[in-house]
């Protein structure tokens, strides 16, 4: 017997991945939360009905990454747009891909609404507490003290504000259906991230209604710091001013 | 004579809108235009359709364009200050390429301004009021039978073409009831396919949607692809309406609501013998301008007549070209001229 | 033949409702009409006042700026419009309201205490329909019978009980003093 005849693939690009390549900087988190979606619509079979919201910021290409049809928004909208789509055709599994500016920033009106009127959406929020793609800026979930470039002496909470809690924020909220923080900074995080992104997906197809995943990620670029510091920084730090776990779950 | 309804232009619009197949609307409540939004969140659903109170106004635009990209006909209606806040949606839609019809019910501006009728809002509608080089299908009813008629026009020119389409009414178009011969009601599903659209990628590579090209030599070629289409559009959408033109001395170029009236001032100026005559486009873009040029070779004065400081005026102008003169009338705020004072303003012409 | 119609009263005073049943019965009886309400903040409890234009050709200004005939509901509103009433025009006074009449020797003042006659109907709400009866008589371009059928139409299913038989009677009251005065 030879030894390719007892070797298994246990490793491939997902089917929902297109082949085109990302445009993240090394060792940032979006990279993997975008494999972990593509494998989670590969696993409940839905790539032939799903569209994919991208938003404006470093996931703007997002749409072209997988194979399902995809939609650019504009800054902050992708809850309205999602709103729309679904509304004009509920077959269709609609799934929001935004980051923290887009969707806590700009987009706060649009996000809050949408999931208060539980809309059968699934919103991936990608919060990395900065502006990557304009450079490093302060995001509205910055943390207290954290430096950017917009707030280079460190984000003064008495007059910039506090990071915004906005998985506490919309699990207040009667209609979600699930409601999720998670984070990527080691492999059994990973494994949880997953899961929850399978059950936000999968609530979506039963028609549970509207789910939220915000997963916590790095910014190595925006926030200086090599990959493994910036997930150990996620572990000792970020989950700290962001609790992890289950909010909701009316499944 | 077809069985008449008496409803008010913004119902008019409302209901043929439904007959022409549409089956999303979004909006948000601002007067004067409350008719709309209320009367499709009474009848949409009958029909098969969403209704959808939004946010706002900006989040109202943005759901169109998600039911526009589902392939479903969308529509969103507002008054100037909201349409200014739906701006950024609608230059991603002429981005995107995708139908929608928005109705603008104006009013006086700017800012808050009131809500009486008026025409500031042309430039807005006719030249961008969103960023980047686009164009909107721009059409201007005068009555409650042409508002119908034209809700319908938008949906089929603006699917034809993949350009939204805006309906430029007034506030007083929109309040005041007339008869209304309806369209019949067309099934969405005999309506021609859209490829495009994103309904899954099931049999088929996926459909993407954006107005998004880093690379300048790809975007400047999908606005040349789509200025091509504009170019299209001008030759073949041009709509207007001449009354008394063959032998005017005067040529009154007014739309909407101030087109309408200057009929009654054609009617009292030829009862007193004086010819004046009314060029009234129905199209603001395209704009007629070939019309009004072969005109302006044989009057003695073009006279534009709107509810603004001289917006249209300035296409009336690029159309004559120095031909003849080119006075202008108009008032601002909400106030509406008489016919009186129009056809005083035509005497001096004549 | 081009005729236009001036409503005017305070917010509540069944106005706007009285020129729509009139536009509605001069559609009905073939003719264009108009129907242009003031639709500002003054509808809710200010003065209301709508124009109808009725003619055999297509209408271009639904605006009057010389109106054939005017009802007039409460003083302010014959303050407002006595002196734009076409010359050989009419005005319609309410004169359960307003204590005096026209100013003016070439328009045809007449005076109908709509809201007593109403309240003899047993109906005060009626008041609106007793002023159109007038107006529908003074103006002579469309039935009353039309006129009737229309504010039937217009109540339809609101209309309870007895309700459209008042509004008819009311509407005979009116016209009967626009025709002997």
């Amino acid at each position: 017997m030879s030894s390719t005849d007892t070797m298994t693939k246990v490793f491939a690009r997902p089917r929902s991945l297109t082949e085109k390549p990302f445009t993240y900087c090394p060792g940032c988190d979006h990279g993997l939360l975008t494999r972990i979606l593509a494998g989670a619509i590969d696993k409940l079979g839905i790539q032939e009905r799903t569209v994919i919201i991208a938003p404006v910021g470093c996931a703007v290409f997002a749409y072209e990454w997988f194979r399902c049809d995809g939609i650019q928004a504009s800054h902050g909208r992708a809850a309205a747009v999602a709103t729309g789509l679904k509304r004009a055709n509920p077959d269709l599994i609609v799934i929001s891909y935004q980051g923290d500016g887009d969707l806590a920033a700009i987009g706060t009106a649009e996000t809050i609404h949408a999931a208060n009127r539980g809309e059968a959406i699934t919103v991936i929020f990608v919060n990395n507490q900065i502006y990557g793609m304009t450079g490093g800026q302060m995001a509205p979930t910055t943390l207290a003290g954290q430096r950017a470039t917009s707030c280079p002496e460190g984000r003064d909470v008495r007059t910039m504000g506090h990071p915004l809690p906005v998985a506490e924020m919309i699990a207040t909220l009667a209609a979600p259906a699930y409601v999720t923080r998670q984070s990527l900074h080691d492999p059994k995080h990973v494994a949880q991230a997953t899961k929850a992104v399978e059950k936000a997906l999968r609530y979506q197809v039963e028609g549970k209604g509207y789910s939220l995943v915000e997963v916590l990620s790095t910014c190595p670029t925006g926030w200086r710091m090599p990959p493994a510091v910036a997930h150990k920084h996620v572990a000792d730090v970020v989950t700290g001013a962001f609790p992890l776990g289950d909010l909701v779950d009316r499944g | 004579m077809a069985d008449r309804q008496l409803m008010t232009g913004n119902e008019a619009m409302a209901e043929a809108a439904i007959r022409a197949g549409c089956r999303t609307y979004f909006g948000y409540p601002i007067t004067p235009q409350n008719e709309i939004l209320e009367y499709m969140a009474a009848h949409l659903p009958r029909a098969g359709g969403t209704f959808l109170q939004a946010e706002s106004e900006v989040a109202a635009i943005n759901m169109c364009y998600g039911a526009a990209a589902a392939g479903v006909r969308t529509m969103t209606s507002s008054s100037s200050p909201g349409v200014s806040l739906k701006m950024e949606g609608i230059s991603y839609l002429a981005g995107a390429d995708l139908p929608c019809v928005i109705l603008n019910v104006a009013r006086g501006g700017p800012g808050l301004g009131n809500i009486a009728p008026a025409q500031g809002d042309y430039f807005q509608a006719t030249k961008g009021g969103g960023h980047g080089d686009y164009r909107l299908i721009v059409l201007a009813p005068s009555t409650a039978q042409e508002a119908a008629d034209l809700a319908g026009l938008a949906f089929d020119l603006s699917d034809q073409y993949r350009v939204p389409a805006l309906i430029l009414a007034d506030g007083m178009l929109g309040q005041m009831m007339e008869p209304v011969a309806l369209p019949p009601h067309r099934d969405p599903a005999t309506l021609p396919p859209k490829p495009w659209a994103l309904t899954g990628a099931k049999g088929r590579d996926p459909n993407y949607i954006a107005s998004f090209a880093l690379e300048p030599t790809v975007l400047r070629d999908l606005n040349v692809r789509r200025h091509a289409r504009y170019r299209e559009i001008e030759a073949r959408e041009v709509r207007w309406e001449e009354v008394a033109t063959a032998d005017a001395e005067v040529l009154l170029v007014a739309y909407g609501t101030m087109g309408r009236i200057a009929k009654t001032v054609v009617r009292r100026g030829r009862e007193r013998g004086i010819r004046v005559g009314l060029l009234r486009p129905i199209t603001l873009w395209p704009f007629p301008y070939s019309p009004i040029r072969k005109l302006a070779e044989r009057v003695r004065a073009v006279l534009t007549v709107e509810l603004s400081a001289g917006q249209m005026w300035e296409d009336v102008r690029l159309a004559v070209e120095g031909r003849c003169a080119t006075p202008f009338y108009g008032e601002m705020g909400g106030v509406v001229p008489t016919p009186s004072e129009i056809l005083t303003e035509v005497m001096r012409h004549v | 033949m081009e005729r236009a119609v001036v409503f005017a009263g305070f917010g509540g005073q069944g106005v706007l409702l009285a020129g729509k049943i009139l536009a509605r019965a001069g559609m009905k009886a073939g003719l264009e009409v108009t129907w242009l309400p003031s639709y500002g903040p003054e509808m809710r409890g200010g003065t209301a006042n709508c124009t109808v234009v009725l003619s055999d050709e297509p209408i271009g200004s639904p605006i009057a700026e010389s109106p054939d005939v005017v009802m007039a509901m409460n003083g302010p509103s014959l303050d407002r419009f006595e002196s734009r009433v076409a010359k050989g025009g009419a005005l319609i006074i309410n004169s359960s309201l307003i204590d005096r009449g026209v100013g003016r020797a070439d328009v045809r003042g007449i005076l109908v205490p709509a809201n007593e006659l109403a309240r003899e109907l047993g109906e005060p709400r009626v008041a609106n329909m007793v002023a159109l009866g007038a107006v529908v008589g003074a103006l002579g371009v469309v039935p009353l019978a039309a006129v009737k059928e229309a504010m039937a139409a217009e109540l339809g299913a609101k209309a309870r009980g007895n309700i459209v038989a008042l509004n008819a009677e009311a509407l005979d009251l009116g016209h009967a003093k626009a025709e002997v005065t």
